[in-house]
């Protein structure tokens, strides 16, 4: 009986890493975007978090993406 | 259409019966926290887990024939074999959908299959060590990788989103939760739908009807796919309101972070070769994100309930599976017998599970009447868990007295058992 330790550290490691980073990315997504309507409410703008924002929501659209391959392929 | 003979016949529509309570038992994989935490109204979120798991089961052609190689020696498996199988799975995921439960359908299925090939080749059919390494190991293992991975993925949200505004908060964890769910409906569509397919060719191989190492045909995954959606559009509501509301309380942070956890584990243990369950990796990551909160819980109470249930789920499915291979000996006669048992029973859980519906209606109410759940377990798992012999004989008897009293004597029987369960529940 062999066990793939190796295999199973590898998909703690990643599940975790991944699941943290995609949910950092999106929380701080969600922060610029709140930054962004806030400073639109009072007249101004607040550009750089909205592209910040941007940014975050692309990086997670491309993780789903990937996750879609995966399962494809 | 190739040859099929009756039996043949018989095992090709209990594999698509096995599929749709794979469907309705597992939706709450996908759809659990989205519905609890509002995010889709319930049948919204049915409907839209039910259309991904159908384009799920036709995206991938890669036959996940694995269910079966490897843990049973091929050369033992008879069309028999295969029917004794899905009759253990399908009772057990009709019983730990009766009393709300998630369980795997994976292992209800392998534990079918250990059983049946154990009772008809005996037990150098089954190769114990393959056994540990993919089933008992990824049952530990699931819940624990989903848990940490979801506990600390609810703290570092909560954390940095500690500001962001109401009305962007709502909007947007509540898209996170749908394209995280859609990615847990869709890999559950490619991965549980082939496993039907590898089932139902591996019956059509294993009757002569196909060549040995030939592709499913084409009527074998469409029926697999829509059989599986249709389970899943069903709606195992009861297993619902428990990973969504019973095992704790989420808000939709935690959901998010929860079905998050879920996708990534599922996606890099299909993808780095050490397969996990599903079910074992949501219910791990509803429970983690539920510790990730401040002053979160979880009730331990009911997610003990659960371990026993994964527990058990192998050996009674085996045991259910050996009974009806032992039975089937007979021949033709002992097939019919399974069969008409097989119906009767899930006759007779469904009228048990009349007698306190859950529906998309009050999925997320919390149920006052949680006493009497304890009470429940217990009847319905001496009733799985008789041995063979027994089960042999429930099967003989069921069969012959469906059509009279005994049925309805079924239903009271399980009453008694009720109002003594508070009591120890307390």
């Amino acid at each position: 009986m062999k066990i793939d330790w190796a295999a199973l550290g590898s998909v703690f490691g990643v599940s975790l890493s991944a699941t943290v980073a995609l949910v950092a990315l999106f929380t701080l997504g969600l922060v610029g975007l709140s930054k962004h309507e806030a400073a639109t409410e009072q007249g101004g703008t607040a550009t750089l978090a909205r592209s910040g924002a941007y940014a975050c929501f692309a990086l997670v659209a491309g993780a789903v993406a990937y996750g879609i391959y995966l399962i494809v392929s | 259409m190739e040859h099929i003979t009756l039996l043949l016949g018989i095992v090709i529509i209990t594999a698509l019966v096995f599929d749709f309570t794979n469907g309705f038992h597992d939706t709450a994989n996908a759809m659990a926290t989205t519905i609890s935490t509002g995010a889709l109204k319930p049948k919204t979120a049915v409907a839209m887990s039910a259309v991904l798991n159908l384009v799920g089961a036709f995206m991938s052609v890669e036959v996940a024939k694995t269910i079966s190689k490897g843990l049973v020696n091929e050369e033992g498996i008879q069309p028999e074999v295969i029917f004794a199988a899905l009759v253990g799975a399908i009772l057990w995921n009709l019983v730990t959908w009766l009393v709300g439960l998630p369980s795997s359908s994976s292992h209800a299925l392998m534990g079918g299959l250990v059983g049946a090939a154990v009772a008809s080749a005996g037990l150098g059919a089954v190769n114990g060590g393959t056994l540990v390494t993919k089933v008992l190991l990824p049952a530990v293992a699931a819940p624990i990788v989903a848990g940490a991975a979801a506990m600390l993925a609810a703290k570092v949200t909560y954390k940095l989103g500690g500001n962001v505004g109401r009305k962007t908060s709502a909007k947007g964890y509540k898209a996170g939760q749908i394209a995280s769910a859609g990615l847990v409906s869709l890999a559950h569509g490619t991965n549980d739908a082939q496993k039907t397919m590898g089932i139902i060719t591996l019956a059509l191989v294993a009757g002569g009807a196909l060549a040995p190492g030939s592709n499913p045909p084409v009527w074998v995954i469409v029926s697999a796919g829509m059989a599986i959606a249709m389970g899943t559009y069903l709606g195992g509501w009861r297993i619902i309101r428990t990973m969504g509301s019973g095992l704790t309380d989420l808000q939709p942070q935690q959901g998010f972070a929860a079905q998050t956890s879920a996708a990534s584990v599922i996606l890099a243990s299909s993808t780095l070769g050490f397969s996990l369950s599903t079910t074992h990796a949501c219910s791990g990551a509803v429970m983690g994100a539920g510790l990730g909160r401040k002053g979160g819980v979880v009730r331990w109470s009911t997610a003990s309930r659960m371990f026993i249930a994964w527990g058990l789920t192998l050996p009674a499915a085996a045991v259910v599976a050996s009974g009806a291979e032992l039975v089937m000996r007979t021949g033709d006669v002992g097939v019919a017998a399974v069969a008409l048992f097989l119906a009767a029973s899930c006759v007779a859980i469904w009228l048990i599970s009349r007698r306190q519906v859950v529906d998309h209606s009050n999925v997320n109410e919390v149920q006052p009447a949680a006493a009497e759940e304890p009470g429940v377990v217990t009847t319905a798992m001496a009733a799985v868990t008789v041995p063979p012999t027994l089960a042999a004989e429930a099967a003989a008897g069921t069969t012959a007295a469906v059509t009279d009293e005994a049925l309805k004597a079924t239903i009271p029987a399980a009453t008694p058992a009720a109002p003594a369960a508070p009591a120890a529940a307390v």
